[in-house]
């Protein structure tokens, strides 16, 4: 099977939407953070205990979407913590994010060390199915990759749509923008840039965990260590790539994802066999280095990006 | 809320708030040994005398402690400047390749001509792992976070590429490990027969180099004051770029002697579980130890005897020895608060 034939067989595409969802929800919390101003590298911690905590809700009896809402109240936790030391505080945005990585990472293993403390392949849920949309799944190629995903797929891709909205069309979205980029007028304003800086990390935060989530409830139906991998590192580079913007960051995901399901599928054709596989799976993170070097030319960086903002200073 | 700058802290102050982080590390750690069916006081003195409490456990600490200096230092001279060198993880092993590529016979030469050539030739490579994305950094301004943190998962794939593939060791019953190095190539024992290696007195020795170069030279002086302020630094005439580019080449190099000392120290061979993250505890070490290289060696010493002594606990009482990741995780954030509060004080609006 040649590159071309995989580029237009449906399950190909298919794949690609379903690697980019997580991405998309954990981009989303990302560029939400960074839009007010705060880098939450807590993110790839994060996803670990999201997709922990929503897979174990759900394995210890509530339903998947209340396992999803879990995931995400525990993000949120997290965020609560990244926010309060790097907001109010204003400590170093990199060492308390690398701390809540390795907080979050560390409880969820241990939580899951308690939880099954004798199994040795974890045990299974029952994920969220495919649900085939009527009529739009029948349309050839585009159907099925877009229209017979998950419904968290789908939620991933609303939520792009709504955030997009909220940060353009809303007060709200004003207020974090601005937060991000010239705080001093936000205060100026009589709004608490305090406030909205802690509200988007809490926010945020409950994305990255929901994505995380993803791989548990939805691409899987299983939780594994090291299952995360390196995607929240991933997401960070695709809010560079897009730019701090939603639709944009949507699109780096679907590009980043489609490469990844094309570095599959060729290294089970004849051409993928001389090649050593370790070099099909570092693709994925030169590509995210190589998008960082090519968007760093025009890059539109929020002005207030890790700059900790006190009142009253100048 | 808001925090005011302190002029002169009380002695009261500078010690209070770090203690306060130390003992609610210790509750916490106390209270999630509780939720797995320990006796909570119990735990804290099993991680104490697994780590420090008879001459194995001391030596054990001190081993695990090596590495970790070497991380830790070279964390603690990059983030001084300012480059978040998050990739320690990467030179490490590039240290180790180096290592295991040029002493399983490729050189020939006597232990004293050898030893010294592997750990400069394991420097060069951590310098130039870690000199990619500091010229990237420079040159594109890609924020070298993200790419230190990539390095890392690209790297520890190159050496598992390297080990299934041509340094596969033909005798490794099909286990992914490389060669082990010749007898030359081997850091001998300290004191005869205490399995201590002079890795760790190279780490010692590192530590007050590293010092002496901070507090002592240009170069240590340009990169505290590219660290400071990159503006000011270079308004005042400082070449912020080639600091940055010097900076780099001194860290990746540190942190490729982590990978040195454990393979000639330690483990004689290259296998893929070589290091569990000290690349990534090396940044918890260097900020408890406030970034300056001494306090690095006890911080080190500190996060080593959680480790070994969490080993020991877990092994002793069942308690998942993950607790020592929990436990450096909340000393690091606890402490970064409780630095603060030594030189602000919170004031109510």
């Amino acid at each position: 099977m040649d590159i071309f034939e995989i580029l237009l067989s449906a399950s190909f595409w298919t794949a690609a939407i379903r690697i980019a969802s997580p991405l998309i929800f954990a981009t989303l919390g990302e560029l939400i953070c960074e839009r007010a101003g705060v880098l939450n590298l807590g993110i790839e911690g994060i996803m670990v205990a999201g997709a922990f905590a929503g897979w174990m809700a759900v394995y210890s009896g509530t339903g998947l979407w209340m396992g999803v809402a879990v995931a995400m109240v525990v993000g949120m936790v997290f965020g609560l913590i990244h926010s309060l030391l790097t907001v109010p505080f204003g400590l170093s945005q990199h060492v308390v994010g690398l701390g809540v990585t390795l907080l979050a990472t560390s409880l969820t293993y241990y939580a899951y060390r308690l939880a099954l403390p004798e199994v040795t392949s974890p045990p299974k849920i029952d994920a969220f199915q495919p649900f085939e949309i009527p009529l739009l799944s029948d349309i050839p190629l585009i159907g099925p990759a877009l229209f017979a995903q998950t419904p968290l797929t789908y939620l991933a891709f609303i939520l792009v749509g709504v955030v997009a909205l909220v940060l353009y069309r809303t007060p709200l979205g004003l207020a974090m923008r601005a937060a991000g980029e010239n705080p001093s007028a936000v205060a100026a304003q009589g709004l608490s840039v305090t406030g909205i800086r802690m509200g988007a990390v809490i926010v945020g935060s409950g994305l990255m965990a929901v994505g995380g989530a993803f791989l548990t409830m939805s691409a899987f139906d299983s939780f594994f260590f090291e299952m995360v991998n390196g995607r929240g590192w991933i997401c960070i580079a695709l809010v560079v790539f897009g730019a701090w913007k939603p639709g944009k960051a949507l699109l780096g995901a679907i590009l980043f994802a489609a490469f990844d399901a094309l570095q599959i599928r060729v290294q089970q054709t004849p051409l993928g066999a001389d090649i050593p596989y370790q070099v099909f799976l570092m693709m994925p993170y030169f590509l995210s280095i190589l998008a960082l070097i090519v968007m760093s030319r025009r890059a539109e960086v929020p002005a207030a990006l890790m700059v900790p903002f006190n009142k009253g200073e100048r | 809320m808001r925090l005011e700058p302190v002029a002169n802290p009380s002695l009261w102050r500078a010690t209070v708030p770090p203690a306060i982080a130390i003992g609610s590390t210790v509750v916490i750690a106390s209270l999630l040994a509780m939720a797995a069916g320990a006796n909570p006081f119990s735990v804290i003195g099993l991680i104490l005398k697994g780590a420090f409490g008879s001459k194995f456990a001391l030596l054990e600490t001190l081993n695990r402690a090596t590495p970790l200096i070497f991380t830790g230092l070279a964390v603690a001279v990059a983030f001084r400047a300012r480059l978040w060198n998050i990739g320690a993880e990467a030179q490490l092993y590039a240290g180790a390749l180096m290592t295991v590529v040029l002493g399983t016979g490729m050189l020939q030469w006597g232990a004293f001509a050898l030893l010294p050539a592997l750990a400069l030739a394991s420097m060069l490579a951590g310098a130039l792992v870690l000199l990619v994305p500091a010229l990237l950094k420079v040159r594109f301004g890609v924020d070298e976070v993200v790419t230190t943190l990539l390095f890392n998962f690209i790297f520890l794939l190159f050496i598992s590429m390297l080990l299934e593939g041509p340094l596969k060791d033909p005798m490794g019953m099909g286990w992914p490990k490389s060669e082990r190095l010749v007898a030359e190539a081997r850091l001998p024992r300290i004191v005869e027969g205490l399995r201590l290696h002079w890795g760790f007195a190279l780490a010692l020795i590192a530590a007050v180099v590293v010092w002496v170069i901070e507090r002592r030279t240009t170069l240590g002086y340009e990169m505290r004051a590219v660290g400071l302020n990159r503006e000011a630094a270079g308004f005042a005439g400082i070449p912020v770029n080639a600091v940055l580019i010097k900076t780099a080449l001194l860290s990746g190099g540190l942190a490729a002697l982590a990978g040195f000392s454990e393979v000639a120290g330690l483990k004689g061979n290259l296998t893929l579980d070589l290091s569990p993250g000290y690349g990534y505890t090396g940044i918890v070490v260097a900020m408890l130890a406030l970034l300056n290289p001494l306090a690095v060696v006890a911080a080190a010493l500190f996060v080593a005897g959680i480790f070994v002594g969490a080993d020991s606990m877990s092994r002793a009482v069942g308690v998942p020895s993950y607790l020592a990741d929990i436990m450096l995780a909340t000393a690091l954030l606890l402490m970064v608060v409780a630095i603060l509060l030594t030189r602000f004080r919170v004031v109510r609006e």
